[in-house]
């Protein structure tokens, strides 16, 4: 029986698949809806409802809501094709990358290498991935631009912390551009009997990454007693790492239909990125809590910033990306 | 038409580079007739004010620009006048005109006003010493509402000088009203106008 119904779906040709996992997650969403409306209700209800619960509701429809936001966007751009799923991950890049300079101080010797980096280096970043040439798209900012950004703002013959100054700039270009690119850089992986397929493996990965942030989030909530990271982070707990790591693992599993992998390696796919995405979480919270904000911007209804939302993605994309090019292309 | 689609254009673009999301610091958005005075320090200034405005308070208010860069060139002026709807005066002050004769007349026919008491663009984020222009608008329309406005990333977007500028998130904070007291001298008026901008900081 079961062993039939995993045939069944393995059967299915990549659009009868894309079309049922959006409807999975129309489902997803559409509970979720439903669960926060009945919350407010019951809330209402209520005499004097305390201001944190209605604050933890409130905030959980407009997250809702802006998911709802997200997956149609996402999903609009995967009908595109590859040029559609690669502006709007520019566009998350150049929003990300917004932020991220917005808190961070620069100078003004630092004007034009910043403009260069918005205008010239994303699009060039991303063309690269259109053309399928991994082997620039892999060094252009880990070799040339992190060798010629500080040239160009030496150039401008300011000295005043000057080394701070580059090394914030290369870090901003590093976790906005060159790591989230790697999430739509799988389209541009020759899989082994995978072809035409890569789409469902991007979906794939933003489906793990972004359901461990949320059931996280919901373990958190619902069990969280042991904070993880208090200082970094007072909102991750250990039971809401494992509850909704866990949980994440096994959706992971349970998706292999889509992937190139069997069910144990998607298990184990789906865990290394629940971990990655974890850290990177914690590690974009210091390093916003250094620059001395909360959120990284407010562009995502209930989220804050888009790096509110991209963080996880950018520690687990490049690693995600390099397992599946090592062990499953030619 | 043409009007229309541009100006929408313009406003999605400078939500794209800019954001200019608006703050309402101690104040809430008015429709009363009022003049937003602020810091300038870049050519994004009046956009960032005038996107962050909600739609119908922007529709009837208008940016004082000046009439020496605005009006070279059909597309400058298509923007001044049509999609800004600028009140456009000389910066050469000469002794037959006033110079404020342009303000006073859209104030009178009951428009908003957007102004840059500084005169110039100054690469700081603090703004420097008002000239008096405020305060003789102050003293003519007492019952215009006058609202700091402090701009805050814009000296870093567009530094006087730069071509591109550099997308960072502008967040456009308006405070409460501040009114001309009575007997309140010139200087003393400038010097708290000044301070309710850079409280806003």
């Amino acid at each position: 029986m079961l062993t039939e119904l995993a045939n069944t779906l393995e059967r299915l040709d990549p659009s009868q698949k894309f079309y049922w996992l959006i409807s999975a997650i129309a489902l997803l969403l559409l509970i979720a809806s439903t669960v926060g409306w009945m919350l407010k209700r019951r809330l209402l209800a209520k005499q004097n409802p305390s201001e944190k619960s209605q604050k933890v509701i409130n905030n959980l429809i407009s997250r809702v809501n802006a998911w709802w936001v997200m997956v149609v966007i996402l999903v609009i751009a995967f009908l595109a094709g590859k040029l559609g799923t690669i502006v709007l991950f520019g566009f998350i890049s150049y929003f990300a990358l917004r932020e991220f300079l917005t808190l961070t101080p620069t100078r003004s010797g630092d004007h034009r290498t910043l403009s260069l980096a918005f205008f010239l280096l994303i699009p060039l970043h991303y063309y690269l991935i259109y053309t399928d040439w991994y082997g620039l798209f892999s060094i252009l900012i880990p070799v040339y631009a992190f060798l010629l950004m500080p040239c160009i703002s030496a150039l401008a013959q300011d000295t005043e912390y000057f080394l701070e100054r580059a090394a914030k700039i290369q870090w901003g270009v590093m976790v906005a551009i060159y790591c989230i690119s790697h999430a739509p850089a799988l389209l541009l992986l020759p899989i082994a009997n995978y072809a035409g397929q890569n789409t469902l493996l991007l979906f794939y990965f933003l489906l793990i990454v972004q359901l461990s942030d949320v059931l996280q989030y919901v373990f958190g909530i619902l069990f969280g007693k042991t904070k993880v990271a208090p200082i970094v982070s007072p909102n991750k707990t250990l039971e809401g790492l494992i509850g909704g790591g866990l949980s994440a693992v096994l959706v992971g599993a349970g998706l292999w239909w889509i992937t190139p992998f069997t069910p144990l390696q998607s298990a184990g796919m789906a865990a290394i990125i629940v971990v990655m995405g974890f850290l990177g979480g914690l590690v974009m919270s210091a390093v916003k809590r250094s620059l001395g904000a909360k959120d990284w911007g407010s562009i995502i209804e209930g989220h804050g910033g888009m790096l509110d939302r991209m963080d996880s993605v950018s520690f687990s994309a490049p690693i995600f990306f390099h397992l599946v090019r090592y062990f499953f292309t030619p | 038409m043409l009007t229309h689609v541009t100006r929408l254009v313009m406003i999605g673009l400078v939500r794209l580079l800019i954001g200019a999301n608006p703050r309402w610091v101690d104040a809430a958005p008015n429709l009363s007739q009022s003049i937003y005075f602020t810091n300038h320090t870049s050519h994004l200034d009046t956009w960032a004010l005038w996107v962050a405005l909600p739609a119908q308070i922007r529709a009837k208010t208008r940016p004082v620009a000046a009439k020496d860069y605005w009006s070279k060139g059909l597309i400058k002026r298509f923007i001044a006048l049509k999609i800004l709807n600028a009140v456009l005066i000389d910066r050469e002050v000469s002794r037959h005109a006033d110079p404020l004769a342009p303000l006073i007349e859209a104030l009178d026919a009951g428009d908003s006003l957007i102004i840059f008491p500084e005169g110039t663009r100054k690469a700081q984020a603090e703004p420097s010493d008002f000239k008096g222009g405020l305060y003789h608008l102050a003293e003519a329309f007492p019952q215009v509402k006058l609202i700091p406005v402090y701009l805050d990333t814009l000296h870093r977007s567009m530094p006087k000088g730069s071509i591109l500028p550099v997308p960072i998130i502008c967040t456009v904070r308006f405070g409460a009203a501040v009114s001309l007291q009575q007997q309140e001298r010139k200087k003393e008026f400038l010097a708290r106008a000044r301070s309710a901008v850079l409280r806003l900081i």
